[in-house]
């Protein structure tokens, strides 16, 4: 049984990102990017679920400029068999949107044929949650979004999913082909190590020109602006509980 | 198909209308449906609230007497108890077909970050996430990189699809409506998924993403004992959901659902408490919207009280059970 997964290059979390003083966007040049860690999430579980025997191969995809190839290739190492690039020049942080990167992503689900399409559950960096939604609707697969367990049946034609919703963990049972979004608690990715990362440079990356696929890739969403948000006046420090209380009930008013 | 029906005659007396997707529970509507209606009062069109559930009567009353409401769509269907995103969104698919929206809108929630973007896909329109002001019909205000970018968008798509940040929008002013209630037939069909069961680990505080105060510890509790013994009594006190910094997840301290930040949940309550947490950049993205932000730590040079309305350099195994005590129940 194969599974995709998709994979995206985004600014790496720890950085503290810059706005444009031209509020055009945020600055992405000589910014460290890092793959983003709901796709790594998502990568781990591909590769347990190959460790396990339950996928016989494991297919990452990245839709982006070249640059997006270091985080297939950190795909690789962790364990995933091959990649593919779907290469654009399109801002992958604004203007390819979701509905594009699903529509690619189909194009890719048709050629290679999964069972199961494994996703982050959003990005980092336009946090729109919604790509694995709109892929399982176009497929017209069922979807499990926010995964935090998945426990495939003996004969896989299907697997329940436990999801962390609102109020609580949620478990859904859904037959394959589906898609599935990856949350935080899901596992614990590995490191890619230094000799597995040379080993993967040695493994299969294709590169395929987006706009070959015959794709509306055109951003449905204009950006106006982007802009830096009001700045806390933090820093009012008080000298005990007493005053703490006094300001949180008099002052805010959040205490009764 | 749907190309045509989008410019065919609205059954509404104004030819465009906004679609409310309510959240609810068997007792009533969630709070944040009312923000969400206070939301799409900006769009300045009639107002439609979709109930969909399983005896959820009390939720659709509640709807109809909201002011701004035109109408009350109910369904009232078993299947709809634990409603699933692939039967949602054939439902809303339904709705619009028959009565072309301008705009589908709800709160954000678990459900609906599920169910809006399958339904977009079958539009083939773009949604929006997390939306935080509307500007206009067609341009709306929604953060990125854990709202440290705001952008401003304009949608080109005939049908905006979106959900509103419940607590950028008031939950108040809403009262002294009289809508009428028509029931919804929604569409045959078994859904894909099907739903075996819901557990709720914390049933006895509020739900950490929606919650109004917040109490949440970091490292500096130094151990699970820490949340269980210093910050639990004063979250029972205040009403309050517990949440937690990566470094005490990382830790072992508490599960990762607790966890505020960057890649755990963003949170922006009226009141957020930060117990022993430096203030790093992951998890400042996840709480720097709340209202309120009040930091106790014993470093007071920690980034956490750059955004603290109030800090208390203290050590908080006395300050926090000293706070505890003085609280009114």
């Amino acid at each position: 049984m194969r599974a995709l997964v998709a994979v995206k290059r985004v600014i790496d979390y720890a950085v503290k990102v810059r706005v444009k003083p031209d509020k055009s966007g945020v600055e992405l040049n000589n910014i460290k990017m890092s793959m983003n860690p709901f796709c790594e999430i998502a990568v781990e579980e591909g590769v347990r679920l190959k460790e396990a025997g339950t996928l016989s191969e494991l297919v990452a995809v990245s839709c982006g400029p070249d640059k997006s190839q270091e985080s297939l290739r950190q795909a690789l190492a962790m364990g995933a068999d091959r990649a593919i690039l779907l290469k654009t020049d399109y801002r992958t942080d604004m203007e390819l949107q979701p509905l594009a990167v699903a529509k690619l992503l189909k194009k890719m689900v048709e050629k290679e044929d999964p069972m199961v399409v494994l996703l982050g559950k959003q990005a980092i960096d336009d946090d729109s949650n919604q790509t694995g939604q709109l892929l399982a609707g176009m497929l017209g697969w069922p979807q499990a979004t926010f995964a935090s367990k998945l426990a495939f049946n003996s004969g896989l034609t299907g697997v329940d999913v436990t999801r962390e919703v609102d109020a609580g963990l949620q478990t859904i049972s859904l037959k394959l082909p589906c898609v599935v979004t990856c949350d935080l608690r899901l596992n614990q990715p590995r490191y890619a190590t230094l000799p597995n990362l040379m080993k993967a440079k040695k493994k299969p990356l294709e590169v395929v020109d987006a706009a070959s696929l015959g794709v509306d890739m055109s951003p449905r969403l204009e950006y106006l602006s982007v802009e830096e948000p009001p700045k806390r006046e933090g820093g009012r420090k008080v000298d005990s509980v007493d005053e703490l209380l006094d300001k949180l009930r008099n002052e805010a008013k959040v205490l009764a | 198909m749907l190309k045509a029906l989008r410019f065919a005659p609205s059954r509404f007396g104004r030819c465009f209308s906004t679609l409310v997707v309510a959240e609810h529970t068997q007792k009533g509507l969630h709070p944040a449906t009312l923000s969400a209606i206070n939301a799409a009062k900006k769009l300045q069109d009639d107002i439609c609230v979709l109930v969909a559930g399983s005896g959820a009567t009390e939720a659709a009353q509640e709807a109809a007497k909201l002011q701004g409401v035109s109408k009350v769509l109910h369904v009232d269907a078993p299947a709809y108890q634990y409603p699933v995103a692939d039967q949602m969104a054939n439902l809303l698919v339904a709705m619009q077909q028959k009565s072309s929206f301008a705009s589908i809108m709800g709160p954000v929630s678990s459900l609906l970050k599920d169910v809006f973007p399958r339904l977009a896909g079958a539009l083939d329109v773009q949604p929006l996430t997390d939306v935080m002001d509307i500007k206009s019909s067609d341009t709306f205000v929604r953060p990125t990189y854990a709202g440290n970018a705001i952008a401003t968008v304009r949608s080109k798509d005939p049908v905006k699809v979106f959900t509103v940040r419940p607590t950028s929008f008031p939950t108040d002013g809403l009262e002294g409506g009289s809508a009428p209630v028509e029931p919804v037939t929604p569409p045959e069909g078994q859904p894909m998924v099907e739903f075996v069961k819901e557990e709720h680990a914390h049933d006895d505080k509020p739900q950490l993403a929606t919650a109004k105060t917040v109490v949440s510890g970091g490292r500096g509790l130094r151990s699970k004992e820490g949340f269980d013994t210093v910050l639990d009594p004063l979250c029972q006190k205040l009403n309050a959901a517990m949440g937690a910094s990566r470094a005490a997840v990382d830790a072992g301290f508490v599960p990762n659902d607790m966890q505020v930040g960057q890649t755990g949940k963003v949170v922006a309550p009226d009141l957020y408490l930060a117990v022993g947490i430096s203030g790093a950049i992951q998890h400042l993205a996840g709480m720097k919207d709340s209202k309120t932000i009040v930091a106790i730590n014993k470093d007071g040079e920690a980034p956490i009280f750059q955004v603290a309305d109030y800090g208390l350099v203290a050590d908080l195994f006395e300050a926090v059970p000293e706070m505890t005590d003085k609280v009114a129940q």
